[in-house]
């Protein structure tokens, strides 16, 4: 049958299971979009780029296909570029369709011409320029593929405009895709799974490391049965919270810069991390010479080039993290180590006491306070979305998650503007999921003009913005590490409820912590996308909190003493 | 110095040297030579590329460049058997009452001229970079007045092929 290059892209993308795409057209991509009206797509027009680009991180995270955006040459592009990095730290399966200008004027600056792929190169996984028809299906399929499988990331595939217009007689290739230096079915050899059984029965004080590996990979159910057959407590990794059930009594919590005290205590007093799919993030580690002195290390991990880049392990097991633990169930004893958790139970009795939500409500609006109250109104089932920053710290600490694929957060970029389109992405992937996204009034302001595109979609995400007035985050480490030498970090913002209103949204201000219920129901209730605008403490502080670089033991802690003062000050 | 020789097999593509040598500059690995050519295979290139291990930790090396798409097989040859050769064209200054000096010490280095100008001429030498540098140092009491280096290539001796070093190594692949 003959088609265009434009008509083979729908043709392909239809066959990789693709419903909906978010993007932005433009001239060099307008053939494709001319083709699309003729294809069972949903297109979700974003009011940036970066918006589209976030928005199918967001899809893709929330429901383990592959996303798409697609742009057109120059500043689409460009735009793009911000959600692909996002998604290529934190291994999300996004493929980018972008329109470039016809092949003969590549390299001439046509206008609104750039070089995509030389701008992505170091922020995808792979990525491609097509100028030959010839070439399209080929390439949208290795695409696919590459951006799924192994670790998942970012694809781009730059298209000519030229490309798109170019007739050719067509039949879609079923060949098996070849990609001689592309391997990602590495598995570990049995020798080392014995090995790893070996350290696992031996050690005394083990602690299991659980990042996002364990949701990319499905290893939800494998790292349950582990903990519990073994009776090993499980800290997670920011990305990693929801990997195992937070409510489980061998759940320690989130690790690391802003993790619970007694769960960085407890690394760092183990005999023995298993960490499995997690990369030892300095934000995970704090001070690589004094991490965890006296622990044996073994890394489950597909990606090669994570093994020994920041920590050096004892024991690699390189492969699907699911097949790897299915291999170590097999040969493990069950353990206890019940002095080793009453241990730790002490250690978090203890931190207990400088919990903000243990304190009474004094009439002032603490955002950790409408963080567990959200969770608390939500039974904990919403799918939250974070943007970054202190409200991120403060979902992680107090929205307890105990089913897996209901937290999406920028982690390893830390993309302030993520969560309004990230939100907007996940709700297109699970409809009936109730979903949330948590934002600072910094971040929501880089990306609300998104709000317009939940309109114009009739999608409902609930947004609570945790508005202190402040970049928030920033300020704190003002506060710490530069003398209270606030540099643009206080910041007014607009009345975002008008700002609701105008886009014909519900939303509400929230000035104390009784109107908390209220608010949150009302936006459960409404049939569109509602905001609500929560005007907590300006300058309240994330704790604990490990400055860079410092050991993960020696955290500032919130002065128990001074807890009752500072939430009774007026 | 300790020096890590790496071949990589990579796909004959456009684009592929660019995302080697942007690799490197992401992961600011310190490469000492790199060079690329073809092989007897059509359709795949032969990277050496030579590491300064005491500054960048070839394992890492290694691992990231398996990361590529496009490249097929990394070997180190380090410790291995191996031939590496580097070639250097040297213009030297060559005034006329010196010029037999100059043809002994070529001789000598089992170099070769390949031009000779009034005042100049073109010493073409292919060795290990050790022999090199031993010419360089020997020409340059003459005057240098331009030289190029084409980068360190190398092979396993005997029966050793690079695309078998990979996946005996380090098991990362296949």
């Amino acid at each position: 049958m003959k088609r265009t290059g434009a008509q083979i892209i729908w043709e392909c993308l239809v066959r990789e299971g693709v419903k909906i795409v978010f993007g932005y057209p433009g001239g060099a991509i307008l053939p494709a979009y001319d083709a699309m009206l003729d294809y069972p797509i949903h297109h979700v027009l974003v009011r940036h780029e970066q918006g589209a680009a976030h928005m199918a991180d967001g899809y893709a995270r929330a429901s383990g296909r592959v996303g798409v955006a697609i742009a057109t040459s120059g500043p689409g592009a460009t735009n793009l570029v911000t959600g692909i990095a996002t998604a290529y730290m934190d291994s999300s399966p996004i493929v980018c369709i972008t329109g470039q200008v016809p092949s003969k004027y590549i390299g001439y600056d046509a206008f609104q011409e750039t070089d995509i792929t030389g701008i992505t190169l170091p922020i995808t996984k792979h990525n491609y320029l097509v100028t030959d028809v010839h070439d399209l299906t080929r390439v949208l399929r290795e695409a696919f593929y590459i951006a799924r499988s192994g670790r998942p990331g970012p694809v781009l595939v730059d298209i000519a405009k030229d490309v798109q217009q170019a007739t050719i007689e067509w039949e879609y290739d079923e060949e098996p895709i070849q990609l001689p230096g592309y391997r990602p079915d590495l598995r570990p050899v049995p020798r080392d799974i014995r090995q790893a059984v070996e350290m696992i029965q031996a050690a005394q004080r083990p602690v299991i490391l659980a990042g996002h590996g364990v949701l990319m990979a499905g290893a939800m159910q494998e790292l349950y049965e582990l903990a519990e057959l073994t009776e090993m407590p499980v800290a997670m990794t920011l990305l990693g919270i929801g990997g195992f059930p937070a409510s489980h009594r061998l759940n320690l919590g989130m690790m690391g810069m802003h993790g619970e005290a007694w769960v960085n205590h407890a690394i760092q007093e183990s005999d023995l991390l298993l960490a499995v799919g997690m990369r030892f993030d300095d934000r995970v580690t704090g001070n690589l010479s004094t991490y965890a002195p006296h622990a044996r290390k073994i890394h489950f991990e597909i990606d090669p080039s994570e093994v020994n880049k920041n920590v050096k392990v004892d024991l690699a097991l390189i492969g699907d993290l699911r097949q790897s633990l299915q291999q170590i169930l097999r040969n493990l004893q069950p353990c206890q180590h019940g002095d080793w958790i009453a241990y730790i139970s002490q250690m978090r009795g203890e931190s207990a006491v400088r919990d903000i939500q243990n304190l009474p409500d004094n009439g002032h609006l603490y955002a950790a306070h409408v963080i567990n109250d959200i969770w608390r109104y939500t039974n904990g089932e919403a799918l939250v979305v974070t943007d970054v920053g202190q409200h991120q710290m403060w979902t992680a600490q107090y929205y307890r998650h105990d089913k897996p694929f209901s937290f999406i957060s920028s982690g390893g970029l830390g993309t302030m503007g993520f969560a309004l389109p990230a939100a907007i992405g996940a709700k297109f992937a699970r409809p009936e999921a109730e979903v949330w996204a948590i934002v600072g009034d910094g971040g929501f302001q880089m990306t609300q003009a998104e709000l317009s595109t939940a309109a114009q979609e009739g999608i409902k995400v609930n947004i609570a913005i945790i508005n202190n007035g402040y970049l928030g985050m920033v300020r704190q480490w003002q506060e710490f590490f530069y003398g209270r030498r606030y540099a643009a970090t206080p910041m007014r913002s607009p009345d975002f409820v008008k700002i609701a209103e105008a886009h014909g949204l519900t939303g509400v201000r929230v000035m104390q912590r009784s109107e908390v219920e209220a608010a949150v129901r009302l936006a459960q209730q409404s049939p569109g996308t509602a905001l609500i605008d929560f005007r907590v403490e300006q300058e309240d502080s994330v704790y604990p909190m490990v400055p860079a670089g410092g050991d993960l033991h020696n955290m500032i802690r919130r002065p128990a003493a001074n807890v009752l003062a500072e939430t009774g000050r007026d | 110095m300790q020096k890590h020789t790496l071949i990589a097999l990579v796909e004959d593509k456009p684009g592929v040297l660019n995302r080697v040598a942007s690799l490197f500059r992401r992961r600011a690995f310190n490469i000492e030579s790199l060079t690329v050519g073809h092989t007897e295979q059509p359709g795949i290139s032969r990277m050496t590329i030579v590491v300064d291990s005491t500054q960048t930790d070839a394992e890492r090396v290694v691992a990231n460049l398996y990361k590529q798409v496009n490249v097929i097989q990394v070997a180190d040859l380090s410790g291995q058997p191996m031939v590496s050769r580097d070639l250097a064209l040297i213009k030297v200054n060559t005034p006329a009452e010196r010029r037999s000096e100059i043809m002994q010490l070529v001789e000598v280095f089992r170099a070769r001229i390949v031009d000779v100008g009034n005042d100049s001429m073109i010493v073409e030498i292919t060795g290990a970079g050790d022999k090199i540098d031993g010419l360089v140092e020997v020409l340059r009491p003459f005057g240098i007045l331009e030289m190029v280096r084409t980068g360190v290539v190398a092979m396993g001796r005997g029966t050793l092929v690079a695309s078998e070093v990979g996946q005996n190594g380090n098991g990362y692949k296949s």
